[in-house]
């Protein structure tokens, strides 16, 4: 499937192996550098393809309120309006704060349609990846290369490698995709997939909903991937089908024929293959500083000296003194501070009823923060009352963003205390100075919440 | 961008895997003016809460303050792809990192932004640290056009670049003037599209 987007997007092949490779679609954020639209002012260009191209702030945005006065400072908000000003002098469509459909970029795209199969799609922020859930090619990219795209629509590139990811089985009771991913990246490690493209297979993959497929590619890049990807199915073009740029009428008869020859053909040959067993795996919670510091619930934090790599073994001793752990620990019973659920990783609708489930009818115990991924996952999540049994357990539900994953809007989690987190990274100090982090799926993270520990959601009572 | 040929500098060894990009520029900088963006390179380490330098950090050890090499350890640059992280390290002065494996965004980057990114053997960067270790201050020299690493011992280990990486530093050619001579090729691709 690589193969194919890739061949079908080559501009110019150098004799050294660069490719052009044509951009479809470009997502802008506001955590840009500043001198990032600059270079095309100082170069008097104008963006190439500005209907190709589409603004969204959401790592700046407040999730108090919906005004640029909420912005937590001048500074920040000089981000936002930056990405505004551009988006208008160049004819860039915008999500702006009043619009319902703002919210994180990779939240967004999908939600709308604007994320399709058979694409190339990029955007300056390493989760760009998640958009390969639906068949396309997403990946992250630099500010100088947003610049790029922005002037030229397209991308030097050197072809990567391919890595098929299958996962066999049936999933066991409480085990979520942002489980299969956790398991996945604590089995390959953070470089694991390093110039490689991950693909997706398997039947525990396939039994996915495309919600639970973007986790899964979202994370992709904690692997060290240059993007994951899963074969576009019938489940995919059910979910695309009547969003609002996704083709209509006789142009999506057109476009599923066409999407249907993209999946992988039967004997596809990878560079790399692994198999896991989806049986094996359990709910994932992650104890260190590094993604791949993750184990099943029902284990503890590894012990130092049982290690070989005298590298692993220092960085090993480093991570549990940061997060305050113990070796042999038991990681269920851990006593957590703070609970976030939100994030590009695990900030949809799905997410949210999930972690509803758990927290039906119960009080939290910790402070419990609830950020929809967007404005349309908001609406929805009230229009189904969940906003009401996440305030009645006592939580702070928010408007979107991408707040306390990265923590620059304002929510942060306060130094030395412990947070179970929805979202994609645990690394020294990405959700404030100091933070402690323990990545986990929205449910196990609700289940925290209510008991203000760490706990195995397979033994919650789900509401 | 800045032409990169030869560099004779002074090396700081960064031992620990998987130095993520939120090491090396804390998020919350990000939107920060692009103004002296050398004073937030590992601002965290390099620092205390309150703003004094921590002795026991590799670069405010006197003799590593004019370093313009970094030599790191496996998968250095991991994690966001935020451009500034290789602001700060370029703005601090660094102009080359040598390692054994890097984040591959943010390999992308310091290629944009006139920095040279070496990968060397495992083994080699660590003897190449743990040289550096022992004579605080030593000198490396990275020769782009030979691409070659001249250790503090004399010995010399070879890389290679990505060819048209290499002459785009070599030269210092601006990628966006070079691919808008190739406007006809996007043309005539978006035209076979429509």
């Amino acid at each position: 499937m690589f193969g194919k987007i890739w061949n079908r997007h080559k501009v110019y092949e150098r004799p050294d192996g660069q490719t052009l490779l044509y951009i479809d679609r470009h997502y802008i954020g506001d955590d840009l550098p500043m001198d990032t639209f600059e270079t095309l002012r100082r170069k008097g260009l104008k963006v190439r393809r500005p209907d190709l191209s589409f603004s969204i702030p959401d790592h700046y945005v407040s999730t108090r309120g919906r005004s640029l006065a909420d912005t937590v400072d001048a500074e920040r908000r000089a981000s936002i309006e930056e990405l505004l000003r551009f988006s208008a002098d160049n004819g860039i469509r915008l999500f702006g704060l009043e619009d319902v459909r703002q919210g994180i970029v990779h939240v967004v795209g999908p939600e709308q349609g604007l994320s399709l199969p058979g694409m190339t799609i990029v955007c300056g922020d390493s989760h760009t990846s998640t958009h390969g859930a639906l068949g396309a090619l997403g990946f992250g990219i630099g500010a100088a290369e947003v610049s790029h795209v922005l002037a030229t629509q397209t991308l030097w590139q050197r072809r990567p490698g391919t890595m098929r990811i299958r996962i066999e089985g049936e999933t066991g009771l409480g085990v979520t995709s942002k489980d299969l991913i956790m398991a996945v990246i604590a089995r390959i490690g953070v470089a694991g997939a390093a110039r490689h493209v991950i693909e997706y297979a398997g039947s525990a993959v396939q039994a996915l909903s495309i919600e639970a497929r973007m986790t899964l590619c979202n994370m992709s890049i904690e692997a060290g991937a240059r993007a994951g990807m899963i074969g576009p199915d019938d489940k995919t073009f059910a979910y695309l089908h009547g969003r609002p740029f996704a083709p209509s009428g006789a142009a999506w008869e057109h476009a599923v024929r066409e999407w249907s020859t993209l999946a992988s053909d039967e004997g596809a040959v990878f560079d790399r293959d692994i198999m896991m067993r989806a049986d094996e795996i359990a709910p994932m919670v992650s104890w260190g500083t590094s993604p791949d510091d993750s184990g099943p619930i029902t284990g503890c934090v590894p012990d130092p000296t049982t290690m070989d790599d005298p590298v692993k073994r220092r960085r090993l001793e480093k991570s549990l003194a940061y997060m305050g752990l113990k070796p042999g620990m038991p990681l269920e019973g851990i006593v957590v501070e703070r609970v976030f659920i939100g994030s590009c990783t695990n900030g949809r609708i799905e997410d949210l009823r999930a972690a509803s489930g758990i927290m039906r009818g119960k009080r939290t115990m910790v402070p419990t923060v609830v950020v929809p991924g967007s404005g349309m996952v908001k609406a929805q999540a009230e229009a189904e009352g969940l906003d009401r049994i996440f305030i009645d357990a006592g939580c702070d539900w928010r408007h979107a963003g991408c707040s306390m994953c990265l923590a620059i809007n304002g929510d942060i989690v306060p130094s030395g205390e412990r947070c179970a987190s929805t979202t994609n990274r645990n690394f020294v100090g990405r959700q404030g100075p100091g933070a402690r982090t323990h990545l986990m799926s929205p449910a196990m993270a609700a289940a925290a919440a209510v008991s203000g520990r760490l706990v195995d959601v397979r033994q919650m009572e789900i509401g | 961008m800045q032409t990169f040929r030869t560099l004779d500098a002074v090396a700081v060894p960064i031992a620990g895997i998987d130095i993520d990009t939120d090491q090396i520029l804390p998020a919350r900088f990000m939107h920060k003016k692009r103004e002296n963006y050398g004073r937030y390179f590992f601002h965290d380490l390099r620092f205390d809460g309150d703003g004094t330098p921590r002795d026991d950090f590799i670069l405010n050890k006197p003799a590593f303050r004019t370093a313009k090499i970094v030599v790191g350890d496996r998968n250095f640059g991991c994690g966001s792809s935020r451009e500034q992280a290789v602001h700060a390290l370029a703005d601090f002065g660094i102009r080359c990192v040598i390692a054994p494996s890097f984040g591959d965004i943010f390999q992308t980057n310091c290629l944009k932004n006139g920095v040279l990114p070496v990968v060397l053997r495992d083994p080699v960067v660590r003897e190449i640290r743990e040289a550096l270790e022992a004579q605080p201050g030593g000198h490396l020299t990275v020769d782009l056009e030979s691409e070659t690493v001249t250790d503090l011992a004399g010995s010399v280990h070879s890389f290679s670049t990505d060819p048209f990486a290499r002459s785009c530093l070599l030269e210092g050619l601006d990628e966006i003037d070079y691919s808008l001579t190739l406007l006809h090729r996007i043309r005539a691709f978006e035209a076979s599209k429509s």
